[in-house]
């Protein structure tokens, strides 16, 4: 432990109105800390910047997991085992279950939240891409009220995103029209448990006749923060999957990617994996478009 | 700055327990020296290794990644919460009997993720006992006499976690 505790101010205030009143009060001084998996690693290593920090564990206005009839709500304090333990998210939005589970392993999705993960803002965030193929909105909170944004319009940057500095994420509303669509998600990291990706690409489609009607693609960890490829869905949509079609779709992906070099990979081994697992997403479409 | 110490009340291997220290530190650094119990061990103190696993409310954390004020009013059970009046717990027995553990250092880890694993899944497969552990790392026994430790315990019926 590298990091000094007592140079660090940690309060709970308890209750979601209370945290919003103290951001207000001070924005941008209080730092929101959740189940602590990417703040608390900071702290031990001594490079946590922020001295004032404020709880949202065990607010429960901000855990909850809620079917609504057009979508599932996931409050941003949700932890990756609720989302594990939710039999709708299970049913419904497989893709947000897998990427639950390779979370860190067992003790860390007991902790970490899928608010973390988003507002933290890491490119290769395995809750992301799933997000972006199911057209996920994200919910702001602040006592100014609550908007709305497409979860696409979040992150504007490597680590950067929309939050003004009294707001907080308070939820991600997952729409319940993708149950008919083929859905896809692989991740490729070092080993199954614990491994940050090296890449990972998310695709939802729905195929009709043998032809792509409707196409979304999200990958993690090929730009500076997860991003629909809408150039390589314009690419795929309306057409028939073939041999050539998967090679045009491949070359789509590689002009749209700008991965780069870092300590878990390298920039042209993400994007000939990323064009691989769009071949294998595209290879699982192809058979069943061929069986209907 | 400098942080005012709190008051952290809590519930620890079924005492009641009471410090004051500093908000922001780590439960591990509270259990190892404010309680010295120092059976849970740092390894990496970023939540890759699982060597500080304990149990905190029913939930399997690593005690290195949570602030102890997380811990206010909570109930804890460490490694040496599981043996009961001087008698191991059929998991410590099974790890002894199959060679689960080595240097030791993992051990207390592997012991409350096993733990856990039993209380929510008394009997669980090869593929479930890996998974549970999955988040424990050991670099002596190569985890197939861990995971057959496991297996053992389960088999005989050593429910995780004693009702207190």
């Amino acid at each position: 432990m590298r990091g000094d505790a007592e140079a660090h101010q940690l309060i709970a205030p308890g209750s979601l109105s209370a945290v919003l009143e103290l951001l207000a009060s001070a924005p941008g001084e209080w730092t929101p800390i959740a189940g602590g998996t990417e703040l608390m690693v900071a702290h031990a290593a001594g490079r946590l910047g922020a001295t004032k920090l404020v709880s949202l564990w065990g607010i429960p206005d901000l855990r909850f997991i809620e079917a609504k009839p057009e979508s599932i709500v996931i409050g941003a304090a949700a932890t990756f085992r609720d989302m594990r333990a939710d039999r709708i998210i299970a049913a419904e939005l497989p893709l947000m279950a897998k990427a639950a589970s390779w979370i860190g392993a067992i003790a860390n999705q007991s902790r970490a939240t899928l608010g973390g993960n988003l507002v933290n803002g890491s490119p290769a965030a395995d809750s992301s891409p799933a997000l972006l193929v199911y057209d996920a909105e994200v919910e702001m909170i602040s006592v100014r009220g609550k908007r709305r944004l497409p979860y696409s319009e979040f992150h504007t940057g490597y680590k950067r995103n929309v939050l003004a500095p009294d707001e907080l994420l308070f939820a991600v509303h997952l729409p319940r029209r993708f149950a008919g669509h083929r859905q896809y998600l692989r991740k490729v990291g070092t080993r199954r448990a614990m491994a940050i990706s090296k890449v990972a690409l998310a695709g939802t489609a729905m195929i009709e006749d043998g032809v792509v009607e409707e196409i979304r693609l999200a990958a993690a960890s090929l730009a500076a923060f997860p991003a629909r490829l809408y150039r390589t869905e314009e690419t795929v949509r309306g057409r028939a999957v073939t041999k050539e079609l998967v090679k045009e779709a491949r070359a789509a992906l590689l002009a749209e990617v700008a991965p780069i070099d870092d300590i878990r990979s390298t920039a042209d081994y993400r994007r000939r994996v990323g064009a691989n697992l769009l071949e294998e997403f595209m290879n699982e479409l192809q058979i069943e478009g061929q069986a209907q | 700055m400098s942080a005012d110490f709190t008051a952290i009340d809590f519930i620890v291997n079924g005492e009641k327990r009471s410090v004051e220290v500093p908000p922001m530190k780590r439960l591990l650094d509270v259990l190892r020296e404010d309680l010295r119990l120092t059976g849970a061990k740092e390894g990496c103190g970023e939540g890759e290794c699982g060597s500080c696993s304990v149990r905190l409310n029913g939930e399997l954390v690593n005690s290195c990644l949570v602030p102890v004020l997380h811990a206010q009013g909570a109930w804890i059970q460490t490694v040496e919460g599981l043996a009961l009046d001087g008698e191991l717990h059929p998991l410590q027995h099974a790890f002894l009997h199959c060679g689960g553990a080595q240097c030791g250092i993992c051990t207390p880890g592997m012991l409350m993720a096993a733990t856990h694993l039993l209380a929510k899944n008394p009997h669980p497969s090869m593929a479930e006992i890996r998974e549970g552990l999955a988040g424990n790392l050991c670099r002596c026994t190569g985890f197939t006499r861990i995971f057959e430790s496991v297996a053992s315990a389960a088999a005989q019926g050593g429910e995780g976690a004693h009702a207190r």
